[in-house]
């Protein structure tokens, strides 16, 4: 195992405001910033649907708001066209089934101590790691 | 009021999700790709998002209500079951073939890429698939 481009500042800070921004969320709404859930919610649930499509249009702005600084963006879509369709649709049924994805369960949850978020983190891990060894980068 | 939280939130996620490099899907997956070249960025932005959100929460939870919101939603569900277990492994295998997670893939929109419009429908008609799957049972 070779480590290679680790930036742990960045994604410290970056993690930050992932973790205030959840907490804003908390705070003011009262809810758990879960991404999957708050994308599914917009098209499944007629409550808080405007709260959640907000949400979502705010994630499209950070980066936008980023690159007005001057900063590039780097964003590398590696593998193939039908992988990507493959993987989108298991993102989207998994998190739906799931209940949660890196945002609820890996920081939301974790953050509660709650063992279902614990325990469902783990396994995504693990299946992503093991998904990655076999079709690789 | 709850519109406006919402739409903070999700910038500030956004920003944090920009900063940290996870918009960027070959990052994600060097953090997954553990047994050849490791990248563990993503880790980093998890315990920068935990150390943040946990105490913070926990401390504001006790207190009273949500500032905007009458009341808390909180997960109620702590079992452990097949759904859980199955809904993460789908979820982590589409992860490692995408390298796109769902708050990264809605960021992602404001890159003007096909691939990820791609990416994120097919990600929509699983959180749509899975509700109906779930909603049988």
């Amino acid at each position: 195992m070779n480590i290679i481009n680790f930036t742990p500042v960045s994604a410290f800070v970056g993690g930050s405001l992932i973790g205030f921004a959840a907490f804003v969320f908390f705070v003011f709404n009262g809810r758990i910033a879960g991404v999957s859930s708050i994308a599914s919610n917009s098209i499944i649930k007629n409550e808080n649907r405007f709260d959640n499509i907000l949400f979502l249009l705010g994630l499209i702005i950070g980066p936008i708001l980023y690159s007005l600084s001057g900063k590039e963006i780097e964003s590398v879509l590696t593998n193939s066209l039908p992988l990507l369709i493959i993987g989108g649709l298991l993102v989207g049924l998994g998190t739906k089934i799931g209940n949660g994805c890196t945002s609820g369960h890996g920081v939301c949850g974790i953050s509660r101590f709650s063992l279902r978020s614990i325990v469902a983190t783990i396994a995504f891990i693990i299946t992503g790691v093991i998904t990655v060894s076999i079709f690789g980068i | 009021m709850t519109k406006l939280s919402s739409l903070i939130s999700g910038i500030v996620f956004g920003l944090g999700l920009t900063i940290s490099g996870m918009v960027n899907p070959e990052k994600v997956l060097g953090f997954l790709n553990i047994f050849d070249a490791w990248d563990p960025s993503l880790m980093f932005v998890m315990i920068g998002a935990i150390i943040i959100f946990s105490p913070l929460h926990f401390i504001f939870k006790r207190k009273s209500r949500p500032i905007f919101a009458k009341n808390f939603v909180l997960p109620s569900n702590n079992n452990i079951d097949n759904n859980l277990i199955i809904g993460a492994i789908m979820f982590g295998a589409g992860w490692g073939l995408a390298g796109l997670c769902p708050g990264p893939a809605i960021s992602a929109i404001s890159f003007l890429n096909t691939s990820v419009y791609l990416f994120v429908i097919f990600m929509f008609l699983g959180f749509y698939l899975g509700n109906i799957i779930q909603s049988r049972k």
